[in-house]
């Protein structure tokens, strides 16, 4: 399955990925706290600075990913030109976008890999606990190895409806979709039952 | 136990398939998907605290950067954006949903099922997506829920759909309904 790091190989990448993501818990804190417009112009051009350090393609990308926000951008600053506060607006938008860009960013710097050794890692006091962690780790490959084996029959059984049906496919194709879901997860955990199981 | 992680994990998986079905948006741009009916689903058939685990693991590879979310989105920006209080209200919602499916154990499953979603998977969730709107937009309850209500109609149709389907599950998988073992 496609992870969203990015493929353009920045210094970033070989950071430790609890570091970024403390750096990250931080930032957005500032972030929170700060009530200046012109703080959050200069975090704001300090994120696109880290974005453009790496050089356009991957800075394309990140700006491509923070393009979704656009609705939340014109919805609040245009309700704040309608009630007489634009500076506010512009400092809800400035820090919206400023936030999310700088998680993307972690997110497009850091594998998954990496990420799984932080999860491990918090995962500690559990296992201190007496807490069966391995089950976690499990339960996240088989969601890896599930969805596109579910999406793979979604696809037939939408096809099967079609060559049956002149109607379009609704909502009809979630039960069965779901009664395949409940029988692969049972053959799944017989298989893991027979391979000594996850106690 | 086995049973327990495969169909937490397939649920988890069923999230995140249920997310490749093509979303319409509508106001100001919070998607409408299908999603949200898998989180009731999650609930409603697997009960409330493996249904909450479901949501937890695939918020978990939300965050880890996986694009699970409809539209292919994913990744920590997620939880930073204005809809992070509707993924914080999911495992709640499904948990919910769980333990009114639990409560309602003596109406007949597919009542019982429409019901348990629209109490976790709209009253409940629609707190938490109202706060976080109101703490990243900077709005009152009121502009909030105002900016929210018109998608409150979709996810009642969802709330029928998932009792629906959990009905169906009931009659096929009888074994399969944790929610009322």
């Amino acid at each position: 399955m496609i992870s969203l790091t990015s493929p353009v190989k920045t210094r970033a990448h070989s950071w430790p990925a609890g570091l970024k993501l403390g750096a990250l818990c931080l930032a957005t804190m500032a972030l929170f706290a700060a009530g200046d417009i012109a703080w959050h112009l200069g975090f704001a051009a300090f994120a696109v600075l880290l974005y453009a350090l790496p050089g356009s393609l991957f800075m394309r990308e990140g700006l491509r990913r923070l393009w979704a926000l656009w609705p939340f951008v014109v919805l609040v600053v245009g309700w704040h030109l309608l009630t007489d506060d634009v500076t506010k607006g512009a400092v809800i938008a400035l820090r919206m976008l400023t936030a999310v860009g700088l998680a993307n960013l972690v997110t497009m710097t850091t594998t998954l890999r990496d990420m799984m050794g932080v999860v491990r890692w918090l995962l500690t006091p559990l296992r201190w606990l007496g807490v069966n962690t391995g089950a976690i780790e499990i339960a996240v490959a088989l969601v890896i190895r599930f969805t596109p084996v579910l999406a793979e029959k979604g696809q037939m059984l939408a096809m099967a409806w079609r060559a049956r049906s002149p109607r379009s496919v609704r909502w009809h194709i979630i039960a069965p979709f779901a009664v395949l879901a409940i029988d692969d997860a049972d053959h799944v955990a017989e298989a893991l039952r027979a391979r000594g199981g996850l106690a | 136990m086995e049973r327990s992680v495969t169909l937490i994990a397939m649920f988890a998986a069923l999230i995140a398939a249920l997310g490749l079905i093509p979303q319409f948006t509508l106001a100001f741009g919070v998607p409408i998907t299908a999603q949200t009916l898998g989180v009731m689903l999650c609930g409603t058939v697997l009960g409330a605290w493996r249904g909450t685990l479901a949501v937890l693991l695939f918020l978990a590879l939300v965050a880890l950067g996986l694009p699970l979310l409809a539209g292919g989105r994913g990744g920590l920006g997620v939880f930073t954006s204005p809809t992070v209080g509707f993924l914080i209200g999911w495992p709640i919602a499904a948990f919910a949903a769980g333990l009114f499916m639990h409560l309602f154990r003596q109406i007949p499953v597919g009542l019982a099922a429409g019901i348990a979603s629209v109490l976790g998977g709209i009253v409940v969730l629609y707190v938490f997506g109202i706060a976080g709107l109101m703490v990243v937009l900077d709005k009152t309850a009121l502009e909030a829920t105002a900016l929210v209500s018109a998608f409150i109609p979709g996810d009642l149709i969802k709330a029928v759909l998932a009792g629906f389907i959990t009905q169906g599950l009931a009659r096929a998988r009888p074994d399969a309904l944790l929610s009322r073992a």
